[in-house]
């Protein structure tokens, strides 16, 4: 049962992944996206990770991907089709990508990987107690970082986006 | 973790969508749309870091810390590269990566 639903989210998730990275149209490629990033979610539950396939839906799904559409819809035309790439540097593209992936999965079979088997569930109240705990193995020094960081970003943005008049040479260009 | 998938099977996943998203990051000449191919690299290596972790190391939790922390830079990643290339639509009036050339204001 679970090999099946594996299955049904590996197809999913490869399909919407290049139907974003090849759709001409910018809106639906963000729609895509947001497929594949419900399906990595769906193998976050899969593995028995609750509390990051919520993290994973609420972050993304819910976060990002609004942003992203938001921001298509303040900078696009709906109808406008994308600029494609020649499609010479498209084939020499995919020729390198599948080489590298070639190379990845060698080394991946080659691997004797020691897996333990285990049905291990991991419970909100460890990751919580992992992240805020000071000994040995303890996260609670990135884990302020992290705010600080999530911070600084956040005046950044706004300091950024907030911006000027069009300035002289937005002017030009627009003239152009 | 998973009943009857291996390991090499989920790798083998995260490595397709990996390289899906280098290809999309070449490929595009757009600056959203190489925002949503990073999106799909930094994706695919959290799941990596994640069934590593459920496989291998079992008894211990760090790839699902480490996950949540690439999970919040990259949150930030975002918002801060969309508020670039609001910035920059505002300069001159295109997202195009041709089109880029100045990035002051």
């Amino acid at each position: 049962m679970e090999k099946i639903l594996f299955y049904i989210l590996a197809i999913i998730m490869v399909v919407f992944a290049v139907a974003s990275v090849s759709s001409r149209k910018m809106l639906r490629s963000v729609v895509y996206l947001l497929f594949v990033l419900i399906g990595m979610a769906g193998i976050y539950f899969l593995i028995d990770y609750n509390f990051l396939a919520a993290i994973q839906l609420t972050v993304y799904a819910g976060g990002i991907i609004v942003l992203m559409i938001f921001s298509v819809l303040l900078i696009h035309h709906i109808e406008m089709e994308l600029e494609v790439a020649k499609t010479f540097k498209k084939i020499i593209t995919a020729i390198v990508c599948m080489a590298g992936l070639g190379i990845f999965l060698t080394t991946i079979y080659s691997h004797p990987f020691n897996v333990i088997e285990n049905s291990n569930s991991t419970t909100i109240n460890e990751i919580g107690k992992g992240f805020l705990s000071y000994e040995a193995g303890g996260f609670i020094l990135p884990f302020e970082v992290i705010s600080v960081l999530l911070l600084a970003a956040m005046i950044g943005a706004i300091v950024i986006a907030k911006g000027t008049k069009k300035t002289e040479v937005g002017r030009l260009k627009s003239e152009e | 973790m998973i009943l009857g998938v291996s390991i090499y099977e989920i790798l083998t996943l995260t490595s397709i969508l990996f390289f899906i998203g280098v290809y999309g990051f070449i490929t595009r000449t757009n600056l959203i749309s190489m925002l949503i191919s990073v999106e799909l690299i930094l994706n695919s290596s959290v799941v990596n870091f994640v069934v590593i972790n459920k496989y291998l190391f079992p008894e211990v939790l760090q790839g699902v810390f480490f996950a949540v922390f690439i999970i919040a830079v990259a949150a930030a990643e975002t918002a801060l590269a969309i508020a670039i290339i609001i910035n920059l639509y505002r300069l001159i009036s295109s997202v195009e990566v041709k089109d880029t050339e100045v990035m002051k204001y």
